[in-house]
């Protein structure tokens, strides 16, 4: 376990961390998008969307049995079968292995529900980090409002409602969030993040990113070998 | 009572009246026939009792079931699986209980977990960091069969030999029967560093159900100081 987090893969990892609304996923699309449009090996994922843990997630958030810890726990699980599974035999493979949200997020978010962070960070020590982590560092009433304009419903974990902050969900979910943003700003520095400004236009982002992803990685290396 | 590691975050431990009794083996160690004497037995004497064990958690022990029929989990995946199991009925179910003064009778407990994670090359700090939301038991029974005795009495009882209990997933042997009596001995040999650092009480499960049945007894009522 520990050799390989070491070692250097083929493959590159790339992360993509903020908030919901920060306008992360939107810019890891078009990221996305650019590189499949040069020809290069590209694979995405995604946070809680492992097929396997998917029904125990639903079941327990449905019927409300989580609790931090197993909370914690089945994200994680869901985030190693992706890994093990996708991630790290895809880096192996040589792909640029497209990340939203990593296990920063479940740093922030974890910590603020009372996960112990030396656990938590124990528990994802079998994860390597990414080569590029992109932290979207959006003004919180902007990324609050991209979520909660047109009264959405809230559910109850993703609004923070087990952690008692309100009982209101607009009103937990605002303060929850603001909570995992301080969680990332602690970790910023420690954990390498790159902070992208999003309070500017999606294309001037958007530039950045590609700027940034062009400089890190030697891209035309990525591209797909032809069979003769 | 104390957690192993930094425990579980909102869980306060010092208002738990009941007793968490823990009992360890392997399949056709006589566990089962030895919990349900000790549940009796000490339903007889007015405890309530309750049972917990592993995968029978109700968060994810379809998933989990359904998950080991495929043979598709990654090693650390379903390690997870089960932490996550295991975390479920603690927080669910177990400590619930001990607050009520119930006491809480394990089949099974992170023992057995760590040795099956260990063997199959799970880092040693890892596990042990992960398993550190456990509660301390009061007391553990560690019911040690050799293996040559595990294979008559799973043969007695299925007539099979169970495919996990055998390590066959470990490529130890492509013979079953091989497989079981290494992989066996691989778990017992954790078990012997485990039960160093952990202090168990090391039953000799060799012996008949009632000799067995009347050390573990013994130890219980030494620990209700009956």
């Amino acid at each position: 376990m520990k050799s390989d987090l070491l070692t250097e893969l083929p493959g590159k990892l790339v992360a993509v961390e903020g908030l919901d609304g920060s306008g992360k996923s939107t810019q890891l699309y078009l990221l996305k998008r650019w590189l499949e449009l040069q020809g290069l090996k590209v694979f995405f994922t995604e946070w809680n969307s492992s097929v396997i843990v998917k029904k125990a997630t639903s079941k327990g958030k449905k019927r409300q049995l989580l609790t931090p810890t197993t909370f914690s726990l089945i994200h994680c699980t869901d985030f190693a079968d992706r890994y093990e599974r996708q991630v790290l035999p895809l880096l192996k493979a040589g792909y640029l292995v497209l990340c939203d949200r990593y296990i920063f997020t479940a740093f922030a978010r974890d910590a603020v529900r009372g996960c112990p962070r030396t656990w938590l960070h124990n528990m994802y020590g079998f994860a390597r980090r990414p080569d590029l982590t992109l932290f979207f560092d959006t003004p919180l009433p902007v990324a609050l409002s991209r979520i909660l304009s047109g009264r959405p419903q809230l559910k109850y974990h993703e609004a923070g409602m087990d952690l008692g902050l309100s009982s209101d969900p607009y009103e937990s979910f605002r303060i929850f969030q603001e909570r995992i943003y301080h969680e990332y700003l602690a970790m910023s520095d420690e954990c390498g993040f790159i902070t992208i400004d999003g309070s500017v236009t999606v294309e001037e982002q958007q530039k950045k990113v590609r700027n940034l992803v062009a400089g890190s990685f030697d891209l035309p290396s990525y591209r797909w070998k032809s069979i003769a | 009572m104390k957690f192993y590691g930094e425990g579980l975050p909102g869980v306060d431990t010092s208002n738990l009246a009941g007793k968490l009794i823990v009992v360890e083996g392997a399949d056709g160690s006589g566990r089962s026939t030895q919990m349900e004497l000790l549940k009796e037995y000490l339903e007889g004497k007015g405890h309530a009792t309750v049972d917990v064990g592993l995968r029978r958690s109700t968060l994810v022990s379809d998933e989990l079931r359904e998950a080991k029929q495929g043979n598709v989990l990654g090693e650390i995946t379903r390690s997870l699986f089960y932490a996550t199991d295991f975390a479920d009925q603690l927080e669910n179910r177990i400590i619930p209980a001990l607050k009520a003064g119930f006491i809480v009778l394990a089949d099974r407990y992170i023992y057995t977990l760590t040795a099956r994670e260990i063997v199959r090359g799970a880092d040693r700090d890892w596990v042990r960091s992960l398993y550190g939301i456990a509660l301390v038991p009061d007391l553990v029974i560690y019911l040690r069969v050799s293996p040559s005795q595990l294979v008559e009495r799973n043969f007695r009882k299925n007539a099979t030999l169970d495919y996990w209990e055998a390590g066959m997933d470990l490529g130890l042997s492509r013979d079953i029967f091989d497989s079981f009596i290494r992989y066996q001995r691989l778990i017992q040999k954790e078990f012997t560093l485990m039960q160093q650092e952990y202090g168990f009480h090391v039953v000799n499960g060799n012996r008949s159900i009632r000799s067995v049945a009347r050390e573990i007894t013994a130890r219980v009522e030494g620990l209700l100081g009956i």
